[in-house]
């Protein structure tokens, strides 16, 4: 009757939630008496996982309804440099496709994410960034991340590709000077390429006030159907329809020596640049209505 | 190198700022080495009566760093020791008018001083981490090749940009001196009496409102360590010095049973040039900066040149810590008993629940 896993004294309803207190209480002095480990950037895996990744679980898994395809391009262990298209006004696609991958990939590896500076300039944001494992988008940073085997991701359209107009939607912007491309290279990383469907319909941007946008110091100042009119409600996305897929590794390890040659580099770029966008294409056909099921 | 002597070990030590606590450590530690004839102690103040029985076995000699021309070369020295640096100015002393002069123009004098000295074949400068600035687009990790990209607001970084760069122009001027630049992170340790830990000392600690940064600590014996490898080897560069790993403050904090009061960052910055205005408390732009930007450095450059590895920052701190157990606020153990005292209630009020009915 009695399996080998099972305790010997069966749980009473109220254990469970015994079990939970007892839980919760014991993070709490543990984190009270700061019992725990981060590492030189700034990383917390306990407080991202016990705090963060819930929050966004409900986000990217009842509230946009993510399908991730193409895991197994992802690598089980060792560097990886995920490349993937931005979008959607405030950068939420970076933290969607880092709980989906640390969520649904066998190994649950964690997504280091590159953000840019303006991200480490403003309190507190820059911190719940660095404590979920983000740090400078700067080569120094990026090559000791992937020379430390881990799985690093960059948007490289950076304020270009999140600021643009709705009418400009899924249309790659200009992929800057290609320093995640000579990362790479120097560390002898493969390079995944990832479509990020869904990014663009949260907060369609109508216009741009550049004015109040250079009043603010901020790169664009947006105005959806719901912001700024609707007040603090025009900050809840809109609840639309994610496809992520990522796409086959591009290997760099025979090209280490030309991490300094330009041409090697943008061709790289371009290549990771059109596997994005013709993704992207396919994705879009996969879904037609933006707020589908 | 001198006949007879252990390859790279001095003969003549002359170490400068003898007259504080690092000064007096370094000097008691190499006069304890056989290794070194002569360990010759300088400082413009006479040592305070706290390290007269360290010093005891330390020649010490009351003198300016503008006139140490004529010592260095009739001594026959072959070895400085550069630490006389002043890291907060000192409102008794002059405030940071004399700390600038103590730093940079005494640092200049003794470099000039250095560079007549015949015999002279090395020279150890005391620096900080300071020297990488703070910056918002800084990399998570300092290397020793990374350069500042902002000059730093605090009169100490600055101070320690100047100073390397005097260091940089007397290697080009005496490259025949091996000339070893250390870069230590803070000091700690369970004797020493900084700036920090007079800081994680309060009860209640001052935090910059939502920034918390990495900080990096060296214990302070492992500093001692470190530097009389330099006197007693041959290892020219310049060297990140702190414990490898890394504390964010909120954490070093809580480790250390404080409480933390969030203050809005221009606030500070206003505070901090308020209390040195007014003349006491020793906290400047340079902590302020650090508690904004944190600073972090790779040290595997120390650990394969000097094949040591100092103690871990979490480890360092926990030796503060123990000999700073009296401030604590909210220590391990009372919170381990609040844990302790939630689950036994909540176990009284079922059992009492079960037992009605």
């Amino acid at each position: 009757m009695n399996r080998p896993d099972e305790p010997a004294v069966r749980d009473q309803p109220g254990d469970h939630w015994d079990r939970r207190v007892a839980g919760g209480l014991a993070f709490l002095r543990r984190r009270l008496s700061g019992d725990y480990e981060v590492d030189e950037f700034g990383f917390d895996p306990e407080l991202t996982e016990a705090v963060f990744h819930p929050l966004l679980r409900l986000l990217y898994r009842d509230w946009f309804r993510t399908e991730v395809t193409g895991l197994e391009h992802v690598p089980d262990e060792g560097a990886g440099l995920v490349v993937g298209n931005h979008s959607g006004t405030v950068a939420l696609d970076a933290l969607i496709l880092s709980t989906a991958l640390h969520d649904q990939h066998p190994a649950h590896r964690y997504l280091r994410l590159l953000g840019a500076d303006l991200v480490f300039r403003m309190p507190v944001v820059s911190e719940i960034a660095r404590k979920t494992g983000g740090t400078v988008a700067c080569n120094p940073d990026a090559e000791r991340l992937l020379g430390g085997g881990e799985l690093v991701g960059v948007f490289p359209e950076g304020f270009k590709g999140i600021g643009k107009l709705y009418s400009d939607r899924y249309k790659l912007q200009r992929f800057g000077r290609g320093g995640f491309v000579s990362a790479a290279l120097r560390t002898g990383t493969p390079i995944v390429p990832v479509a990020i469907v869904g990014g663009e319909e949260i907060y369609p941007m109508l216009a741009d006030i550049k004015p109040l946008a250079r009043l603010l110091k901020l790169p664009y100042f947006p105005v959806t159907p719901t912001f700024p009119w609707l007040g603090p409600l025009g900050m809840v996305p809109l609840p639309s329809k994610w496809l992520i897929e990522f796409c086959k590794p591009i290997p760099t390890a025979h090209l280490t020596d030309s991490a300094d040659d330009p041409l090697v580099v943008f061709n790289l770029a371009d290549q990771v640049r059109e596997t994005i966008q013709q993704t992207l294409h396919q994705l879009l056909e996969r879904r037609p209505d933006p707020f589908g099921p | 190198m001198t006949p007879g002597g252990t390859p790279g070990a001095p003969g003549v030590v002359v170490v400068t700022g003898v007259g504080r606590y690092l000064g007096a450590h370094v000097a008691a530690r190499l006069a304890a080495d056989a290794r070194i004839e002569r360990v010759i102690g300088v400082d413009p103040t006479v040592p305070g009566p706290e390290f007269t029985d360290l010093l005891d076995g330390v020649e010490r000699v009351r003198l300016d760093l503008a006139s140490l021309g004529s010592f260095l070369a009739d001594l026959d020295v072959d070895t400085v020791v550069h630490l006389a640096l002043v890291t907060a100015p000192d409102p008794q002393h002059g405030g940071r008018a004399a700390m600038k002069e103590q730093n940079i123009i005494g640092t200049m004098q003794l470099l000039a001083a250095c560079q007549r000295a015949p015999r002279l074949r090395k020279l150890v400068v005391r620096s900080s981490t300071a020297a990488y600035g703070a910056s918002f687009r800084d990399p998570a990790v300092f290397t020793e090749e990374t350069e500042p990209r902002e000059v730093p607001r605090g009169g100490f970084g600055r101070d320690i940009l100047d100073i390397e760069g005097y260091v940089r122009g007397f290697r080009r001027r005496r490259p025949d001196v091996t000339a070893t630049v250390l870069r230590f992170a803070p000091f700690i340790g369970s004797t020493a009496d900084t700036t920090l830990t007079r800081y994680f000392s309060q009860p209640f600690v001052p935090t910059v409102f939502g920034r918390d940064p990495r900080l990096q600590f060296v214990h302070f014996d492992d500093a001692l360590e470190v530097l009389h490898r330099s006197v007693a080897e041959e290892h020219p560069g310049t060297y990140n010095v702190a414990g490898p790993g890394v504390l964010s403050l909120s954490q070093a904090i809580r480790r250390a049973g404080r409480v933390a009061v969030p203050v809005l960052e221009p606030g500070l910055s206003g505070a901090a040039a308020l209390v040195r205005n007014l003349g006491f408390g020793r906290y400047g732009l340079d902590q302020v900066d650090l508690f904004v930007h944190g600073r972090v450095v790779d040290t595997s450059r120390l650990e394969q040149e000097y094949g040591f590895t100092p103690r871990s920052t979490a480890a360092a701190f926990d030796d503060f810590i123990r000999a700073h157990r009296g401030g604590a606020v909210l220590t391990r153990e009372t919170l381990a008993a609040a844990e302790q005292m939630v689950l036994e209630s909540i176990r009284q009020v079922r059992q009492n629940v079960q037992e009605r009915q």
